[in-house]
């Protein structure tokens, strides 16, 4: 499958200070991208490179085939944007903030207006279109940003914290529209702090520590990854001799908390072979048994905390 | 279609000049500042210096209007935008940076102009007689696109606080009334006057509204319209140059 983007050593620095440090990464065509990261550590600062908002001090961007520096127009004509905080005009109504963008966009009228009329429907928005942006809640300005960045149809959609500080109804439409929509055929680039969101929603994730790039991978494997040693609590309906199951192929350490025993391995998979087979030799039925993985929160708080520690 | 083609970003350049229309010009203190400023310097100098004819004083009160007017809200257009961050969402657009100045250039030059046409009707109504219409549209249109891309020079330092730009706008603007010939005439300057005089693209724009209204000008008229030409060129060049640099500061 071809890139959507694809960077090489994308740098930024301002002043004295290295925003975006040399990173190098690639977002397939089709996939929902996670961009993660603490405060200041560089997301704002590559998404504006990638939309061509700021120009790189070193490196290129590669944006749906074409660098965001050489042929920005071609570039910016194939994707939408929905930034952090809501820039609509707010002294236009909504209406008039989709004509002007499908005017920017080189649109038909008349496909402007179908386009609007059909997204501001999906939205929850068409009743209010001919207000001015002013007096809309910030759920309806994030929305109505949203509408603004697909009336183009783009194939490629980058979103900086689409659901930051949005009431559930909102986030909600919108993570559901973004699911429609990559089921579509859409590329979607987020960036996010909510690591439910990411883990839910993307393929694959990158987590951008201190203006470099810490880790990049599909979320479950990210989260398997960081912890080689995994955890296992299981239960018997009867009491199993501790010592003997601490001896089982694969076992690291078995300590028991309460009715259960929760069980430390390198190897997952061995391990509740074993368990099962344990349980069977001693005549004791499994109650429970879970396999406690580390979230993505873990794995985000690991790869960003790294360096301090 | 190409979104690259000069056609299309043209158009483009249209929908940021009615978007800027509708949310910065159409608005009553705007249109206020617009007649009343130069009508109220133009009352001032009326009545303190009585022994210069309407058609001189009228004359200036035209090229007043066209300057004050056309570079009125262009300087402050990008500040204002960068502020409420609206500036990215046109820098995310497929909109070239010479488009987007374009499309500021062109709202502003029609704003001029409609106001401008104002001051000449006032003119008339005073009784002063139009000899050489043409001309004076002409030198209107030449001049409101000359001194709208003056307005976006102004605009060119990078801060996103409006009254830092309008502060320097009015030290800039003001100066210039005074060196062009506006309150007094060209023939009675000092060299050094004359000097300053011929630096200021305003200068040729008021020799051009005299010569409508008297069908006396101090230069040649080709003269003015050349040298119009030439300012608008430069500083068209000039502001699309300087602000495809600083854009990406206003970030």
């Amino acid at each position: 499958m071809p890139d959507a983007i694809d960077v090489t050593n994308l740098t930024k620095i301002f002043g004295t200070t290295i925003a975006v440090d040399h990173i190098s990464f690639s977002v397939r065509e089709g996939e929902i991208f996670g961009f993660l990261g603490p405060n200041g550590a560089g997301k704002t600062t590559t998404t504006r490179m990638l939309t061509g908002v700021i120009p790189p001090n070193e490196g290129t961007a590669r944006v749906l085939g074409y660098d965001i520096r050489k042929s920005p127009v071609l570039a910016k004509q194939g994707f939408g944007v929905v930034p952090e905080t809501s820039n609509a005009y707010t002294d236009l109504t909504a209406w008039q903030n989709l004509m002007l963008m499908g005017e920017l966009y080189g649109l038909p009228r008349s496909r402007s207006v179908d386009r609007a009329s059909e997204l501001l429907r999906a939205l929850g928005l068409l009743e209010r279109k001919d207000q001015k942006v002013q007096a809309y809640s910030k759920g309806m300005k994030q929305r109505l940003i949203l509408v603004m960045a697909l009336l183009h149809e783009p194939s490629l959609l980058f979103l900086d914290e689409p659901t930051s500080g949005l009431d559930v109804q909102s986030t909600q439409m919108i993570l559901a529209l973004l699911r429609d929509l990559n089921l579509q055929g859409t590329t979607i680039f987020l960036t996010t702090h909510n690591m439910e969101e990411a883990n839910r929603l993307c393929h694959r994730v990158g987590i951008i520590r201190a203006g470099k790039i810490a880790a990049i991978d599909a979320p479950e494997k990210l989260k398997t990854a960081l912890d080689r040693v995994h955890t296992i609590e299981v239960s018997y309906d009867r009491e199993v001799p501790g010592d003997a199951l601490s001896r089982l192929e694969g076992v690291t350490s078995a300590n028991r908390t309460g009715d259960k025993w929760q069980i430390t391995t390198e190897n997952r998979d061995t391990v509740i072979r074993s368990l099962v087979d344990f349980g069977r030799q001693h005549g004791a039925a499994i109650v429970t048994l879970n396999t406690i993985a580390p979230s993505l929160d873990d794995a985000f708080l690991r790869l960003t905390q790294e360096e301090a520690l | 279609m190409n979104p690259t083609a000069f056609s299309e970003q043209m158009r483009r350049a249209w929908a940021v000049a009615k978007k800027d229309i509708r949310i910065y010009y159409f608005k009553g203190p705007v249109l206020i500042f617009g007649i009343f400023m130069p009508v109220f310097l133009f009352l001032a100098f009326l009545m303190g210096s009585r022994q210069l004819p309407l058609a001189f004083l009228v004359s200036g009160l035209v090229g007043m209007a066209l300057f004050f007017t056309a570079t009125a809200v262009s300087p402050a257009i990008f500040p204002w935008e960068g502020q409420a961050k609206t500036l990215e969402r046109l820098a995310s657009c497929p909109i070239t940076v010479e488009a987007i100045i374009f499309g500021d250039m062109i709202a502003s030059t029609l704003f001029g102009i409609g106001i401008t046409l104002i001051t000449v009707l006032i003119g008339l109504g005073l009784g002063l007689s139009l000899l050489h219409a043409i001309t004076l549209l002409g030198g209107i249109v030449l001049a409101a696109c000359c001194f709208s891309a003056i307005g976006m020079l102004l605009a060119v330092p990078p801060t996103n606080v409006p009254s830092n730009i309008m502060m320097l706008s009015s030290l800039i603007k003001f100066p210039l009334v005074f060196i062009s010939g506006i309150f007094i005439p060209l023939q009675q300057m000092p060299p050094w006057g004359l000097a300053l005089a011929v630096c200021s693209p305003l200068t040729y724009f008021t020799d051009i509204v005299r010569y409508s209204f008297t069908g006396a000008s101090y230069f040649p008229i080709p003269g003015d319209i050349a040298a119009l030409g030439v300012f608008t060129a430069l500083f068209t060049a000039g502001t699309m140059y300087l602000h495809k640099r600083t854009m990406p500061k206003r970030m």
